[in-house]
């Protein structure tokens, strides 16, 4: 039973990997970005957990700015993907610069709750 | 653009079919035989033409919302109505002069004394920003305005802009038509001018502004698929949640909103870009609000939009696998296995933070939303609140009157043409409409849903009978140059036999309709003439001769506690009259309006319940040195303290068991007669209510002492008040102010008979003279 769930697994992320690979640059370049923010997320967790949450609303603006990013990015990469048939009258320009507006938002508010 | 001219929905208001499209008309010359006010002969293409109706009634509507409700400001003056506002507008007086740091860290030593309130933590600061810069671009511009001016008009320009956002909100669920009727109903609807009416300067009056907007603009997201579409509406979030405490009816039914999307099958990627950046946005920009604070993350009552956060990550990233994955069978696999675990870990997190405290549980005020009951038997304070009340039948149909029966009817619409939009606002009709029905001040969130589903029946039935109406026409004007005025035309022979009485049933419910709409413009205007726009702080009534009679008996006694006391005086009163007594009167209070210390406000209800004595030791305690009791026995008027002498007992024997209601009643009945209970006819505030009022005749043919709000003649006529004396009653006895009098300069000679604080505490002390020792021992010990 373990043998045939690890063959499963093991055949699901080699195809996984497969079709992943053909992904253009530009979206895997969204990807890796994703994944630092949520790194980060990580990394800020781990540290309350051992040092504690004091004071909360320095964690929460820190945690949130990862998380807010990362989702700002995901929806980058919905909106610039060229498979996604809804946005397909969306100029790529103009969805990095809701992008970067809502970013720059983001982080205005983040640096004002830092405290 | 022949003969194909879409009827113009603006033309509810004047019931004409008679907008011909000039395009028609001009190679004939029929403009001559028409006077000069014509649309034809500004030579206006159809769209120009539709467009300028479109304006104009859009201008017109903007107009009527500001003008309907400025009532009071020509009965009585400008001035700020109700109890809560004046809290509102002593907040903006002091934003205005002292800037906003100051202002945001205020803390206020002039009410809830000795414990003061943090002003600056404990407000929604919405309403106040907005007037104050409203005040200060008016200043900008030169205009000498006082800010109560700016305070008084705030809401029913806000009104205004309400109407505006209905119109773009109707436009997108359904179409222009639409939007026009109904920013056209809820100009008038009395659902919402009942809390924007000129002087009412309340949260709620720019709150459902906010509302509207933020749900407007998350539907254009969710429509759109635009990250500017959901950062206009994670703004508009964020102004809702400066302006009012239920922002959490959308932080709830948005996330609903959502999990029905998903449960149907209609999501799509529009609602993921949509959502997230709207949630996570607003979140971060609602917790600058030091009053909200945290509790996006740690109240239960915002958990759902969290859930639905993760939910929606879930979802969407299996999405994509699938997407991704060619084999649908090792996605089967994959799908189980992320499915539990996301389920575990989600439910597992849940039950962790409810069971350990962190996540706090539903506060009173909202769980008495899911259950109606709960407020009366555990927090009696929400409980006696009128406002908050189950509401009854004839509450809806007087503030909604005929947009009741058009609420199914548009409901009907709306399922018969599903989209994303319409799936919401059928969503926010319900819900607010069961809330509503809880309770009566949650009329007004109801009210925009109600108005805008209305509009869709109102339009499209409209549209239909018109498009019927008017198919004789399109038959017609091919062989004819006449115009469509004469609509009898002789070409009857060539039709069916049916299209007359088609015709001829279009055009009577079309007249039905127009006669429905004047109805209930008429309606609203007579309910907001006569129930909504009285400031409550100023009271009329007609005299003997029909003449008009103003009872300014508030501002009067407030403006001689103002003139009369020393500035560092403490006044005692009940809570409904605090924010008032502060803002008017500038004098410290003991509790106020805000009633967020439970144990205060019972401790003023137990000094209101309590024997003379008794309640002379608490206000001793308190530093009280006056005491303000409302008292309408000489005028009927119905809201005094003596009627709500009973939430007082509730509320102090809520916390001193000592104070029980049982001992004011009389086989459970409420009197103050002859045949009321012992306590009742001794107790403080029956007292002060009818101090010297044994000798007064109030009435004609009545014996003295007659009290005409309870239509009783009262029991204890011969008052007598030994630690308070009488300060000041106002000419019409409904207010009454009395002074708390220090305790005596020097011992007076105890007896067995003379018991009380004074004649205690010092039992040996040197001070005593040698004639008052040899009484002192009898009182030993007894203090």
């Amino acid at each position: 039973m373990a043998r045939s769930t690890s063959k499963d697994a093991q055949a699901l992320f080699h195809s996984f990997r497969s079709a992943y690979a053909a992904t253009p640059t530009n979206l895997k370049i969204i990807d890796l970005y994703v994944g630092f923010a949520v790194f980060t997320a990580l990394i800020q967790i781990a540290y309350i957990a051992i040092v504690g949450s004091f004071p909360f609303n320095s964690f929460l603006s820190g945690l949130l700015s990862c998380i807010g990013t990362a989702v700002l990015a995901v929806c980058l990469r919905i909106q610039v993907n060229r498979e996604n048939k809804e946005f397909k009258d969306l100029p790529p320009e103009r969805a990095f610069a809701d992008f970067v507006l809502c970013n720059l938002v983001l982080h205005l508010v983040i640096m004002n709750f830092l405290g | 653009m022949v003969g194909k001219a879409e009827p113009v929905n603006g033309s509810v208001k004047s019931g004409s079919n008679q907008s011909i499209p000039a395009a028609m008309q001009s190679p004939l010359k029929k403009s001559d035989l028409i006077p000069n006010l014509s649309l034809k002969t500004l030579k206006l293409k159809t769209k120009q033409q539709e467009l300028l109706i479109r304006v104009s009634i859009l201008c017109l509507v903007y107009v009527l919302a500001f003008i309907t409700r400025l009532f009071s400001v020509l009965r009585y003056e400008s001035m700020i109505h109700e109890f809560d506002p004046y809290f509102n507008y002593r907040t903006t007086l002091f934003l205005t002069e002292k800037g906003f740091y100051e202002f945001w860290n205020w803390f206020d030593s002039e009410s809830w004394y000795p414990l003061g309130r943090i002003i600056g933590g404990t407000l929604y600061p919405g309403l106040m920003v907005t007037a104050a810069i409203i005040y200060w671009l008016l200043r900008f511009l030169r205009f000498a305005i006082h800010i109560r001016e700016v305070c008084v008009l705030t809401a029913p320009f806000f009104a205004s802009n309400t109407t505006l956002v209905a119109y773009f909100f109707g436009k997108e669920v359904w179409d222009s038509g639409a939007g026009l009727v109904a920013a056209a109903l809820i100009a008038i609807c009395p659902g919402y001018i009942s809390r924007s009416v000129a002087g009412s300067y309340d949260n709620e009056g720019v709150a459902i502004f906010a509302l509207l907007l933020t749900f407007y603009l998350f539907v254009k997201a969710v429509n759109t698929g635009s990250l500017a579409w959901a950062l206009a509406s994670a703004f508009g979030y964020f102004y809702m949640v400066s302006a009012w405490g239920g922002y959490v009816f959308i932080i709830n039914l948005i996330p609903l909103y959502v999990l029905v999307l998903l449960i149907t099958g209609r999501y799509s990627m529009r609602l993921y870009v949509a959502y997230n950046s709207m949630y996570v946005l607003g979140m971060l920009l609602a917790m600058q609000i030091r009053f909200v604070g945290f509790q996006h993350v740690q109240s239960g009552e915002h958990m759902a939009a969290m859930g639905v956060f993760f939910l929606l990550q879930v979802f969407f990233f299996l999405d994509w696998v699938k997407h991704l994955l060619s084999d649908t069978k090792l996605f089967q696999a994959f799908l189980r296995i992320t499915v539990t675990t996301a389920i575990a870990v989600g439910a597992i997190a849940l039950g962790v933070g409810t069971a350990s405290g962190y996540i706090s549980p539903w506060t009173g005020r909202f769980y008495s939303l899911l259950d109606p009951t709960y407020a009366k038997d555990h927090i009696p304070i929400i409980a006696s609140v009128s406002e908050h009340q189950p509401t009854a039948w004839s509450s809806f149909m007087f503030d909604f009157h005929i947009l009741l029966f058009l609420f199914p009817a548009g409901l009907y619409f709306c399922f018969k043409r599903l989209s994303d939009a319409t799936i919401f606002i059928v969503m926010y009709g319900l819900t607010s409409i069961y809330f509503a029905g809880v309770m009566v001040r949650l009329i007004l969130v109801a009210t925009p849903a109600v108005c805008l589903i209305s509009a869709i029946a109102v339009s499209a039935t409209i549209k239909n009978l018109t498009l019927v109406a008017r198919a004789k026409n399109k038959v017609t004007q091919t062989g004819f140059v006449r115009g469509s005025s004469s609509l009898k035309g002789s070409s009857k022979a060539s039709l069916d036999q049916s299209q007359p009485f088609q015709r001829n049933g279009a055009i009577a419910l079309l007249l039905g309709a127009f006669y429905l709409l004047s109805k209930y413009a008429t309606h609203c205007t007579w309910v907001t003439s006569e129930a909504y726009s009285s400031p409550s702080i100023v009271l009329a009534a007609r005299g003997a001769h029909g003449n008009r009679v103003i009872f300014d008996d508030y501002r009067e006694a407030y403006f001689w506690l103002r003139k009369n006391t020393p500035p560092d005086a403490k006044v005692m009163s009940w809570w409904d009259y605090g924010y008032q007594i502060t803002a008017m009167g500038n004098r410290t209070v003991i509790v106020d309006n805000n009633t967020w210390n439970n144990t205060h406000i019972a401790t003023v209800g137990r000094a209101m319940s309590s024997y003379e004595n008794e309640a002379y030791e608490i206000m001793r305690s308190l530093d009280v040195d006056y005491v303000l009791v409302v008292f309408g026995g000489v005028t009927g008027y119905s809201s005094d303290d003596i009627n709500k002498f009973l939430w007082m007992v509730r509320i102090g024997g809520g916390v001193f068991p000592v104070i029980k209601e049982p001992d004011y009643l009389v086989n459970g009945e409420y009197r103050v007669d002859k045949g009321a209970a012992p306590k009742m006819l001794n107790c403080l505030m029956y007292k002060l209510s009818y101090y010297r009022f044994g000798e007064l005749t109030t009435e004609y043919g009545k014996p003295p002492g007659y009290d005409r709000a309870r239509g009783v003649e009262i029991g204890n006529k011969d008052i007598k008040l030994e630690y308070l004396e009488e300060a000041f009653t106002t000419s019409n006895w409904i207010v009454r102010i009395y002074k708390v009098k220090p305790p005596n300069n020097r011992w007076e000679r105890c007896s067995i008979f003379t018991l009380g604080p004074h004649c205690a505490a010092l039992p040996f002390s040197g001070n005593v003279s040698w004639l008052g020792r040899i009484n002192f021992s009898t009182n030993a010990g007894i203090g």
